[in-house]
């Protein structure tokens, strides 16, 4: 048997799994050096198994990982106007979205999911530092507003990872416009009596900690996320110090109590479906990875009985 | 007068003027009016022209122009009984952000505004307009005392931006920025805001998320400074001028992106020139732009701001 049809659990899409063909078997680990094959590194959710350091993961990954069964079906994010202020810098900006857009093999930076987590239903938005650095312009924008508007309509919470060095400065005052836009989204959620949580990965800075990402009901970070507004390097800069070990990291911010938790990655699912349900007033969950939902086993497991609020499917 | 680098030969003629002048005071005999006359002619002629078609970068210079209206000025001139109310309630009170109730035109309203200060003293004790987390909560506190009493919010937008310093950082600037904004978004009473200089990414988006936005003829509304974006994208601070260019933040173009409503004229030569001048039209505007949002109920208001954010960029700068 090939060994990707036993690691790649779930077959979302065939372009995936072809794209997944690591051209590198190891990866070295930023921050301690150790080489990590990509098969146990897959496996540990990219993860360093040597010193927990958290590296970046793509959306899609996230999403595999996170639904019951690896199965998730994506809400469509409206395309914007392309380039709307006709931006050129060393290079025209739709070239860079395109190179962008061919690295990733994903339109945008943003992929937004409906699905199940241990049987709880929810909308789950994550963004994409891969693809231009997360920036959030207009298609994130939409992508919030998509995520916001399925999770009101189906009634289901919203979870949602950011990572993003800030706003798309190629889009001007239109990205620095999604502060307010993505902030409507965000009480639109509330004001349905839903969670909004909140999963700040590394790096989360700039426009997008002053928007969306610090507006959850629960905020959650990944060990050692850089998160913040003006970076380490402009702070430096201005204020001519040196800044204190771990500055603006998860844990320091948790510290300034910034944050509710800090929590490793590959506990996340299980502390999001326990804190959600307790939110929404739903049974204790059953843990561990389950099948994918509507599967046999499970219809004949009255233990895995869905919540009612997933019945409407 | 301070003059900015493309202003020089202005700086030429006007001091020539007032040389001629200054001579003639000392010497009855010296008939110099016919002189200085056709100077002041030539010198109005080249500011005339100098301002014509301003480019981004000029404009973000005349913007942080130091003899611009400043808020205090604005506060003073336009508002009757303005009562400073101080403080975030948790931390400090943020010199940076001024704020309180006052009357304009006789109705109560509350007025938030970003302070840079107008000299060397006032400056450092204003941060340069650059608010502290302080400076957000004291204006969510602001909005809601004004949404309690259903008073109009009129903000005044001049800030280089949020204050990169580590304090800010560990009392949470970001949330105190995304909760001011929230606050904007949230209040059932008419918020207007006037870009009076630069608006300076999040920390202008945490007052200007209004139901109407006035800019100055020459004010700026951007995500990142021309600097920092030019030493990003072009790996180099100096390329200000293009990255000025490319970033589209003068009022013209924020006014065709839908950004902003309004667009108040300035004097000839910039509100550098004619402090009162501009002061006058920016309180004609507010006062106009409040009256349009005037029997609007708290649920209107609400839903007519979430909408025009959410269609926001809806149309590019080509539409
Ligand atoms: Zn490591």
């Amino acid at each position: 048997m090939n060994w990707i049809t036993n690691y790649v659990r779930p077959r979302i899409n065939s372009i995936f799994s072809r794209r997944e063909m690591p051209e590198n078997l190891w990866t070295k680990c930023d921050e301690c050096g150790t080489m990590l094959f990509h098969r146990e590194l897959a496996e540990n959710l990219n993860v360093c198994g040597n010193c927990d350091h958290h590296m970046g993961i793509t959306p899609r990954r996230r999403f595999e990982a996170l639904f019951d069964g690896g199965i998730f079906a994506e809400v469509p994010v409206p395309m914007p106007i392309a380039d709307p202020l006709q931006f050129r810098d060393q290079k025209r900006y739709p070239d860079r979205l395109r190179a962008a857009q061919k690295a990733t093999a994903e339109p945008e930076a943003m992929l937004v999911a409906e699905g199940e987590v241990g049987r709880t239903p929810i909308i789950a938005a994550a963004q994409d530092f891969s693809f231009m650095g997360g920036s959030m312009g207009m298609y994130v924008g939409n992508a919030i507003v998509a995520a916001a508007t399925r999770a009101v309509e189906r009634r289901r919470p919203l979870v949602l990872f950011s990572a993003a060095g800030g706003a798309r400065m190629q889009e001007g005052i239109l990205s620095l416009m999604q502060m307010p836009r993505t902030t409507v989204a965000v009480e639109m959620v509330r004001e349905a009596g839903l969670p909004y949580i909140v999963v700040l990965t590394h790096p989360t800075t700039g426009g997008v900690t002053a928007s969306y990402a610090m507006l959850g009901d629960i905020q959650i970070a990944e060990p050692g996320a850089l998160i913040c507004f003006a970076g380490p390097r402009v702070i430096e800069q201005t204020i001519r110090e040196k800044l204190p070990e771990g500055f603006q990291r998860a844990e320091y911010l948790l510290d300034h109590g910034m944050l509710d938790r800090v929590t490793h990655r590959k506990k996340l699912r299980e502390e999001l479906i326990s804190v959600i349900r307790m939110l929404t007033h739903q049974p204790p969950p059953v843990m561990g990875d389950l099948p994918a939902p509507g599967t046999p086993e499970e219809t004949a497991a009255p233990t895995s009985a869905p919540a009612q609020e997933s019945a409407e499917k | 007068m301070n003059y900015l680098d493309f202003e020089k030969p202005l700086a030429e003629i006007e001091g020539k003027a007032e040389e001629l002048r200054a001579m003639a005071r000392g010497n009855a005999e010296m008939n110099v009016e016919d002189e200085a006359r056709a100077l002041d002619r030539k010198a109005q002629d080249m500011l005339r022209d100098l301002y014509k078609n301003l480019s981004p970068w000029r404009k973000c210079q005349v913007a942080r122009h130091p003899d611009r209206p400043h808020c205090r000025d604005y506060i003073e001139a336009l508002f009757t009984e303005f009562t400073p109310l101080a403080g975030d309630r948790n931390f400090a009170d943020d010199q940076a952000v001024m704020g309180g109730l006052a009357r304009l035109e006789d109705k109560p309203v509350v007025v938030i505004g970003h302070e840079k200060g107008h000299d060397t003293k006032t400056r450092i004790e204003r941060n340069f307009g650059m608010a502290r987390p302080e400076g957000y909560r004291k204006a969510v506190r602001l909005m809601d005392l004004a949404d309690r009493f259903r008073l109009p919010v009129v903000t005044l937008v001049d800030t280089p931006g949020a204050y990169p310093g580590k304090g800010a950082e560990e009392r949470g600037q970001s949330e105190a920025i995304a909760r001011s904004t929230e606050k904007c978004l949230q209040i059932g009473v008419p918020l207007v805001s006037v870009i009076i200089g630069e608006g300076g990414s999040g920390g202008a988006v945490a007052f200007a998320t209004a139901d109407r936005l006035a800019m100055l003829e020459h004010s700026i509304y951007s995500v990142i400074s021309p600097e920092g974006c030019a030493s990003i994208l072009w790996k180099d601070a100096e390329k200000m001028r293009e990255a000025a260019e490319a970033l589209r933040l003068t009022a013209q173009d924020l006014y065709k992106l839908g950004v902003a409503d309004h667009i108040v004229k300035e004097p000839l030569g910039g509100a550098q020139r004619d402090a009162a001048g501009t002061i006058k039209a920016v309180g004609a505007a507010i006062v106009s732009l409040l009256k349009e949002l005037e029997g609007k109920s708290p649920a209107e208001l609400v839903a007519g701001r979430r909408k025009k954010f959410l269609d926001m960029g809806a149309r590019g700068l080509a539409a």
